[in-house]
């Protein structure tokens, strides 16, 4: 649970992106493009749920991406390499169903596109025509540019605000691709917002798309169902049963709606934590 | 000679509801030694069949009342790895105190006259912690080549680990979460089973020679192929029951509906009644609904009553169940304090489904009345919904404490690991051997759910098996 190497892929108005590789040698030879390792950084510490980024299973490594949102996210970005973290299990979940699907589209919104440049390798070893869109608020919070652009054969690029790439969402940049051209497969990580919106764009279009979410976990077990979602009117474990589900089946309102159940215990948390680190 | 039981001392019901210390506090050397010489000394005794895991109860009692406490410690551990924790949370009344010759045939539980064997137990536990008392490995060279990975910490391979450690074999124990104990650390609450004593019971085995290697989810980062190949001779699954149920009733994703393992798990295991100081939260309500009869619910509900109380909250926590008390599976003691401390309870009541706010939190709950009709499977009469009882009740978070279901995450991924209908491994009862050979399993994830000693009571007959098989694979 070492920390070998801490990089800071983003840092805009406070807001911190960091890659961490971590000597796991377990969790890395058996983790697959899609699965995710639930840690914790103290031993008070809560335990959070992040996508694996990457698996070396030659150097016994895994890579995590995390954007400073809540406590554990800060926590994380505070670690230097050396450090070790208090707890972390894995491989969790199913992974992506990797296979020639045809013409995929991946989109990654923020952090999000973290997740999505696994499966963007592994779907292009599959011999898949990979197209990637990838977005961000602005030019500084985009992340893994040149990595999405090797794992793919077109990249599309949009910022919020238009400092780099084109002004707009990600979703403008996938209603163009979809109109012009048919796909087989639309992946799409990111806010809720965005894969609720990603999927808007697809349902009635009838692209298959698969979504990976990111619902509150406590174990990442299947023992508490903390993090159980309706998909296709049936309750489902995001931990035990996804975290990828057919977006056109999941159903975002209530998804949303829990997912901001601690809103105010995280916001008042996070002050108390600015506070003492700017004393 | 007396009567009535000595009285256990508790912790008084006003201030004991304002955070997590023990309820219970045990006898005093003077009331053990009262309540032991209450025993008759059975020519007979029948407590002993009453216990799962057969401690000779009537040896240890009358060791008790020689005041010889280091004998009546070793004859406990003989049977028993946990004498302290079993103490506590042994549902007694269902167990040798049933069976106790005290006890009236007619009666539905022990009675109350039945010797107090479990609090006797308890205080020699932590009269053996207080001293140090440890047994020793046993010394075998032969034995000691041998390894066993027992997957899982909770009381089914503690035990195993334990029993099998004893003969001086060497185990590895698996847990899947960062800290050790299973149920006995997520589920019970530090009121019921102080950690201290779950610490010194887990560091005991670990003076056997257990090694416990936690965030570790065999099924996931090792299969089974891969522990045989590590060089385990033989393995045990202690996984337990993973999957919480739900009702399946409109409105149960709500928010501030948690299944009783979340609920139990954020604040046993990581502490969010503590909140900010630990940092996983937990939310609080002003009406708060505990929706089953079991252990768990009492469990949760007591909690949700402390989290109020803490937090200066008017207390307001009801167990809503659909039968009567009589066929509550909770243990006695446990519906009895939660009464004391001001849980309320609304019998023969069927949840139908839960109405939210516009921001998706619960706000009501509207159930119907039931009335008991004929027995159904378990032998408890079954209830039945009265046409037109529905009614709504204020309910801002409910917790749901119906039962829990097999986890899959390791017999998915072992195709050759028999399972029945409901995802349990199928075992031979006899040696608790699986469909795989060398493979062996008890506690929950065996029959389902069960009590922590009857998962002992499994765990030690495949522990006797594992050493027989052992025996049979080195010749």
């Amino acid at each position: 649970m070492k920390i070998l190497n801490k990089e800071i892929l983003a840092d805009s108005q406070g807001v911190r992106i960091v890659k961490l590789t971590i000597h796991l040698p377990d969790i890395a030879a058996k983790a697959k493009a899609g699965q995710f390792v639930v840690l914790m950084v103290k031993e008070e510490g809560e335990r959070i749920p992040l996508t694996i980024v990457k698996a070396d299973a030659g150097q016994g490594s895994i890579e995590i991406i995390a954007q400073e949102a809540g406590l554990t996210t800060k926590l994380l970005a505070e670690l230097k390499a050396g450090d070790f973290l208090y707890s972390i299990v894995g491989p969790l979940g199913h992974p992506t169903e990797i296979k020639k699907y045809g013409k995929v589209i991946l989109v990654g919104g923020g952090v999000g596109i973290a997740e999505i440049l696994p499966v963007a390798k592994a779907l292009k070893d599959a011999g898949n025509q990979v197209t990637a869109i990838i977005g961000s608020r602005n030019k500084e919070l985009l992340i893994l540019e040149r990595d999405l652009k090797e794992a793919s054969d077109e990249c599309v690029v949009m910022t919020d605000d238009g400092s780099y790439g084109r002004k707009g969402f990600v979703t403008e940049a996938l209603k163009e691709l979809l109109e012009k051209s048919k796909y087989d497969l639309v992946y799409a990580v990111g806010p809720i917002p965005m894969m609720r919106a990603v999927c808007g764009v697809t349902k009635p279009l009838g692209v298959l798309t698969l979504v990976s979410l990111n619902a509150i976990m406590v174990d990442g077990t299947g023992m508490c169902g903390c993090c159980r979602v309706r998909v296709g009117g049936k309750v489902r474990f995001s931990c035990v049963d996804g975290p990828e589900f057919d977006a056109a089946q999941v159903d975002w309102d209530e998804l949303s709606k829990r997912n901001s159940i601690y809103g105010e215990k995280e916001k008042h948390i996070c002050r108390l934590h600015n506070e003492q680190v700017n004393k | 000679m007396r009567k009535e039981p000595v009285k256990i001392k508790e912790k008084d019901k006003l201030s004991r509801v304002k955070g997590f210390e023990e309820v219970v506090q045990g006898f005093s050397e003077a009331e053990a030694l009262e309540e032991a010489s209450r025993c008759i000394q059975c020519k007979d005794p029948k407590c002993i069949a009453g216990c799962p895991v057969g401690i000779d109860i009537k040896a240890f009692i009358g060791q008790i009342s020689k005041k010889d406490y280091a004998g009546a410690y070793f004859t406990i551990r003989q049977k028993n790895n946990f004498p302290s924790i079993c103490g506590r949370i042994c549902p007694a009344e269902y167990q040798c105190r049933k069976t106790c010759v005290f006890t009236k045939k007619t009666e539905p539980f022990a009675s109350k006259e039945a010797i107090g064997i479990h609090f006797l137990e308890r205080f020699i536990g932590d009269h053996g912690a207080q001293k140090k008392l440890q047994i020793k490995a046993a010394n075998d060279t032969k034995r000691s080549q041998m390894q066993v990975a027992v997957v899982g910490s909770g009381p089914a391979g503690l035990c195993c680990a334990g029993e099998l450690a004893r003969c001086g074999i060497k185990v590895v124990v698996f847990e899947g979460l960062h800290k050790t104990g299973g149920v006995l650390r997520y589920g019970i609450p530090p009121f019921r089973l102080p950690r201290n004593i779950l610490d010194f019971e887990i560091d005991s085995l670990k003076k056997l020679g257990v090694e416990i290697r936690t965030n570790t989810i065999i099924g996931r980062v090792k299969v089974i192929d891969e522990l045989f190949a590590e060089g385990f001779s033989a393995i045990f699954l202690g996984l337990g029951a993973g999957i919480p149920s739900f009702m399946g009733i409109p409105g149960e994703n709500l928010c501030n509906i948690y299944s009783a393992n979340e609920f139990l798990t954020r604040v046993n295991l990581m502490s969010a009644h503590t909140f900010p100081v630990s940092h996983t939260p937990i939310n609080i309500g002003k009406h708060i609904v505990v929706i089953g009869g079991g252990n768990t619910a009492m469990d949760a509900a007591r909690v949700a009553l402390r989290l109020q109380h803490m937090n200066g909250i008017e207390p307001d926590t009801t167990i809503s169940y659909r039968r009567t008390e009589v066929e509550m599976p909770a243990r006695r003691l446990e519906i009895e304090h939660a009464k004391e401390e001001g849980v309320k309870f609304d019998l023969l009541v069927k949840p139908e489904g839960f109405i939210g706010d516009e921001k998706g939190f619960v706000k009501k709950m509207r159930s119907s009345r039931c009335e008991l009709g004929e027995p159904d499977s378990s032998g408890r009469r079954r209830p039945v919904v009265i046409a037109n009882s529905s009614f709504e009740a204020d309910c801002d978070l409910a917790v749901v404490a119906i039962g829990l279901g097999a986890n899959k995450i390791l017999t998915s991924v072992t195709p050759k690991l028999a399972t029945d209908k409901y995802g349990d491994v199928i075992v031979n009862p006899e040696t608790m051997e699986t469909s795989i050979k060398g493979v062996f399993a008890g506690g929950d994830i065996v029959g389902g759910e069960g009590t922590v000693i009857e998962a002992m009571g499994m765990a030690k007959k495949a522990a006797s098996a594992i050493l027989d098989y052992l025996e049979k694979a080195a010749v």
